[in-house]
C-alpha cells in the first residue's frame, strides 16, 4: 500500500491498473517541479543573459563563466551540492524545493542562451530603423526588439520544458516522491519492476510526444512578424 | 551506323498536374553535336535530366543506343526498368551541371578517379593516368591535389568535364555548364566544350544560351517552347532564317538579353 | 598537516578514470547508434524507417534515469521469467542506457546533417552510377560529418555529465566516490566544489578534443584548408 491504494499483484495486468492512482500521485509531483524548475530557469536565465550582454566586461565575462561552469557540470552533483551544502549555511530548504532550484540552475545556462540567440536574431536593420525612427534605446527594445524575439524564443523554452520534465527523475536522490522514485518504492515492495518502470517510461513517452507536437505546433503558429507587449 | 542514338519517342513528363514535355520526338545520331535552346522553363534541362535518369517519364519510350531507357524488354512487351538495368544504361552518359556539382571534400584528382576505381573497377594507377591525361586535356595539371573550393569556378566545371569523360560515355549532356560563371571565365569552359566536339564519336547534347558557341559547334540546333520542339535545323537555317514566328522573337529576345549585359 | 582535500584526491581520480571510460564507450556505442538509425530513419525500407522511428522516439522520450533503472532493475525479472539471465553488471547497464540513450539524440543529428547535403551531390554521384550505397558511403556521409561536429561535440559533454547517473546503481565513477567519501567525513563543501571543478575540467577537455576533430574532418572546407 502507497498512499492509501492497494495493489493487486495477481498479474501484470491487475498490478499495472491497481498502482496507476499511485504513479499519477508521483506524477504531479514531477509535473510541479518541472513547472517550478521551468518558471526559476526562465528568470536565472534572463539575469545571466543580461549580464553577459553588459557593456563592461567586469560584468558579462563572470557570467559567461558561470554559464558555462553550470552547462558543464552534472545535474546531480548541483543537487548533492544544494543539498547538503546550503544547509552547512544555515539554508534549509525542504527536498522538492532544493531539487526545483537544481533543475532551474541547470536549465538558466541554457535559457540564457535562447534569449541572446532570440535577441540577436533580430536583424540589424530593424534597430537601424528604429534609429531612423527615433525611438529611444528603451523603446527600441520593448516595441521593436522584444516583440520579434518572443516568437523565435518560446519553442526553443519549450523544448527544454520537455528536457526538464524528463530530469526530475534524478530528484529522486534526494527522497523528492517524483513519478520514478514512486515507481521504485513500488517495485521494491512488489518485487516486480518491470511493470511499474515500464508504466513509467509509457507515461514519459506519452507526455513528451503530446509536449512535443505541441511545441511544434507553436512553432508553426506563433506570427511571424512578432507579438507586441501590451 | 544511321541508326539513333538517342530517340524520344512520344515521351510525356509530368510534374503534379503540371505537363512539361508532351509526347515529345526527336532523334539524335551518333557522333551528332546537338543544342537544344529555347526560354526559362520549356523542359530542355527535363530532356536531359531525363536522359541521366534523374528524372522519370510518364509516357513513351526513351530509346538510348537502341535500347529503352526507362523500361526493359519483358516476356509482353516494355515494363518499368530495374535499378540493374538503369545501371547498366547509365554506364552511356555522362553530365556536366550548371553548379559543377563536384565532391567539395576529394581534391580534383579524386574527384576524377573516384568513380573509374569504385564503378568501372579501374585499378588505382591507371585511374590516375587517365586523370593525369584530362587534366591536360582541360589545362589543369597543376591544380591535381587542390580542393574545389580553391579553384574558379571556370576551372571547377572544367574539372566537373574532366570528371564527366573519365568514365568514358558515348553520349555527353551539359546543362549550361556556363550559366554560374562570371562573363571572363566562360570561355575557358566553352573552349574546353569546343575541343571536344572535334571528337567524332562522342554525341553531345547542350543546353546554353551562349549562341553564338552553339552556332560553331552544333550540327544541329533544337528550339523549345513549351515542352515541345517548335522549331529544328543547322545552326545556319536556324539562326538566319527561322521559319517560326516563335523562333524569332525568342532569338531577338536573347540578342537583347546579350546587348543589355 | 595536510589539508582534507588532498586525501580526497586519490579515490576522486580512480572515480574519474571509470567515468572517462563510461563517457568513451557511452559515446563510441552512442555514434553507431546514431549512424544506423539516422540513416535508417531516411531508409526507403518502411520496414527499418519505422524501427529507427521508434527507437528514437522511445529513448529520447523517456527519461535516460528510467532507462537506466528499467535496464538494471527490471530487465532482470524479465529476464527470470523467460528463463534467461539478463542480469547486468552496473557497468554494462551503464554503458548501454547512456550509448542507447545519447544514440537516440545523436540519430536526429546525423539524419539533419545527411538531409542538409546538397542534391546536386547526389545527382552528380547518380550520374557518374555510383550505387546508393557507394553514394552514401563515399558521397554523403563525407559530407555530413564535418556538419554534425558542433552537436556531437555538445552530446559528448552532455554524455560525460549524464555519467554522473550510474552512481545510482552503485557503479564506483566520480559522483559516486565523491558521495562516499561525504557519508564518511561530512566535508560536503569540498567535496563537492572539487568534484564540480573535475567535471568541468574534464568537459573542457572534452570540448577542445571535440573542436580538434571537428577541424581535421572539416579540413576541405572553405576557409578551413
Ligand atoms: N522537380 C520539379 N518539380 C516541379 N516542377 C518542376 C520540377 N523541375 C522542373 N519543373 C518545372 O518543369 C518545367 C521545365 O523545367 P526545366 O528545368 O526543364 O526548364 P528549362 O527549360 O531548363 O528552364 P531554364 O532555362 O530556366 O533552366 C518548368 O516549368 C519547371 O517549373
Ligand atoms: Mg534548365
Amino acid at each position: 500500500m502507497l498512499f492509501g491504494f492497494e495493489w493487486d499483484t495477481t498479474n501484470a495486468l491487475t498490478l499495472a491498473l491497481s498502482i496507476l492512482p499511485i504513479l499519477m500521485v508521483g506524477l504531479w509531483v514531477t509535473l510541479q517541479a518541472t513547472v517550478l524548475g521551468f518558471f526559476v530557469a526562465l528568470v536565472m536565465g534572463m539575469v545571466l543573459a543580461v549580464l553577459k550582454g553588459a557593456r563592461s566586461r567586469l560584468v558579462s565575462w563572470p557570467a559567461y563563466a558561470v554559464t558555462e561552469f553550470i552547462r558543464d557540470t552534472p545535474l546531480l552533483v548541483q543537487l548533492f551540492f544544494l543539498y547538503y551544502v546550503l544547509p552547512e549555511y544555515g539554508i534549509v530548504l525542504p527536498a522538492f524545493l532544493t531539487g526545483a532550484l537544481a533543475l532551474g540552475i541547470q536549465y538558466s545556462a541554457y535559457t540564457s542562451e535562447v534569449y541572446r540567440a532570440g535577441l540577436e536574431a533580430v536583424g540589424h536593420d530593424q534597430r537601424e530603423a528604429a534609429r531612423a525612427l527615433n525611438l529611444s534605446r528603451a523603446r527600441t527594445f520593448t516595441h521593436v526588439i522584444v516583440p520579434q524575439a518572443i516568437p523565435r524564443i518560446i519553442p526553443a523554452m519549450g523544448n527544454y520544458l520537455v528536457s526538464i520534465m524528463k530530469d526530475v527523475p534524478v530528484l529522486s536522490v534526494v527522497t523528492v516522491l517524483e513519478m520514478l522514485n514512486v515507481a521504485r518504492i513500488v517495485g521494491d515492495r512488489t518485487f516486480d519492476y518491470l511493470v511499474p518502470l515500464s508504466m513509467v517510461g509509457g507515461i514519459y513517452l506519452i507526455l513528451t510526444l503530446v509536449a512535443s507536437s505541441g511545441v511544434r505546433w507553436l512553432d508553426r503558429n506563433l506570427p511571424n512578424q512578432g507579438i507586441p507587449l501590451k | 551506323m544511321n541508326d539513333p542514338i538517342i530517340r524520344f519517342d512520344n515521351v510525356v513528363k509530368r510534374f503534379g498536374d503540371h505537363t512539361v514535355l508532351d509526347e515529345l520526338n526527336f532523334d539524335i545520331r551518333k557522333g551528332e553535336k546537338v543544342t537544344i535552346i529555347g526560354p526559362s522553363g520549356s523542359g530542355k534541362s527535363t530532356v536531359l535530366r531525363i536522359l541521366m535518369t534523374l528524372e522519370g517519364i510518364e509516357g513513351g519510350v526513351v530509346h538510348v543506343g537502341g535500347e529503352p531507357l526507362w523500361h526493359e524488354h519483358g516476356p509482353v512487351g516494355l515494363v518499368p526498368a530495374s535499378q540493374a538495368h538503369l545501371h547498366r544504361m547509365r554506364g552511356q552518359l555522362g553530365m556536366v551541371f550548371q553548379q559543377f556539382n563536384l565532391f567539395p571534400h576529394m581534391t580534383v584528382l579524386r574527384n576524377i578517379t573516384e568513380a573509374p576505381v569504385k564503378v568501372l573497377g579501374l585499378g588505382k594507377a591507371e585511374a590516375r593516368d587517365r586523370a593525369e591525361e584530362l587534366l591536360e586535356l582541360v589545362g589543369l595539371s597543376d591544380h591535381a591535389q587542390k580542393y574545389p573550393h580553391q579553384l574558379s569556378g571556370g576551372q571547377q566545371q572544367r574539372v566537373g568535364i574532366a570528371r564527366a569523360l573519365a568514365m568514358r560515355p558515348n553520349i555527353l549532356l551539359f546543362d549550361e555548364p556556363t550559366s554560374a560563371l562570371d562573363p571572363e571565365l566562360v570561355g575557358e569552359v566553352l573552349n574546353v566544350i569546343g575541343q571536344l566536339s572535334e571528337e567524332h564519336d562522342l554525341t553531345m547534347l547542350l543546353v546554353t544560351h551562349e549562341m553564338r558557341f552553339a552556332r560553331e559547334i552544333s550540327d544541329r540546333i533544337l528550339f523549345f517552347d513549351q515542352g515541345r520542339i517548335v522549331e529544328e535545323g543547322s545552326p545556319a537555317q536556324l539562326f538566319t532564317s527561322p521559319q517560326r514566328e516563335r523562333t524569332r522573337e525568342f532569338l531577338g529576345s536573347e540578342l537583347d538579353r546579350v546587348l543589355a549585359v | 598537516m595536510t589539508p582534507h582535500w588532498i586525501e580526497y584526491l586519490p579515490p576522486l581520480i580512480e572515480g574519474a578514470w571509470v567515468t572517462l571510460q563510461l563517457t568513451v564507450f557511452s559515446t563510441f556505442l552512442g555514434v553507431v547508434m546514431a549512424f544506423l538509425f539516422g540513416v535508417g530513419k531516411l531508409s526507403h525500407n518502411p520496414f527499418i524507417r519505422a524501427f529507427s522511428v521508434a527507437y528514437i522516439e522511445v529513448f529520447r522520450g523517456t527519461s535516460l534515469l528510467v532507462q537506466l533503472f528499467w535496464l538494471y532493475f527490471a530487465l532482470p525479472l524479465t529476464g527470470q521469467a523467460i528463463g534467461i539471465d539478463l542480469r547486468l553488471p552496473p557497468v554494462v547497464a551503464g554503458v548501454l542506457a547512456l550509448g542507447l540513450n545519447i544514440g537516440a539524440y545523436g540519430a536526429e543529428v546525423v539524419r539533419g546533417a545527411i538531409q542538409s547535403v546538397h542534391p546536386g551531390q547526389h545527382e552528380a554521384a547518380l550520374a557518374l552510377n555510383f550505387t546508393p550505397r557507394q553514394t552514401m558511403l563515399g558521397v554523403t556521409i563525407p559530407q555530413a560529418v564535418p556538419e554534425m561536429m558542433p552537436a556531437f561535440g555538445n552530446l559528448a559533454v552532455q554524455n560525460l555529465k549524464d555519467t554522473a547517473l550510474v552512481s545510482l546503481i552503485s557503479l564506483g565513477d566520480m559522483t559516486f566516490r565523491a558521495e562516499q567519501i561525504r557519508n564518511f567525513t561530512q566535508d560536503s563543501t569540498v567535496i563537492y566544489t572539487m568534484l564540480l571543478f573535475m567535471y568541468f575540467g574534464m568537459a573542457l577537455v572534452l570540448t577542445a578534443i571535440m573542436r580538434l576533430l571537428e577541424r581535421r574532418v572539416g579540413q576541405w572546407r572553405p576557409g578551413k584548408g
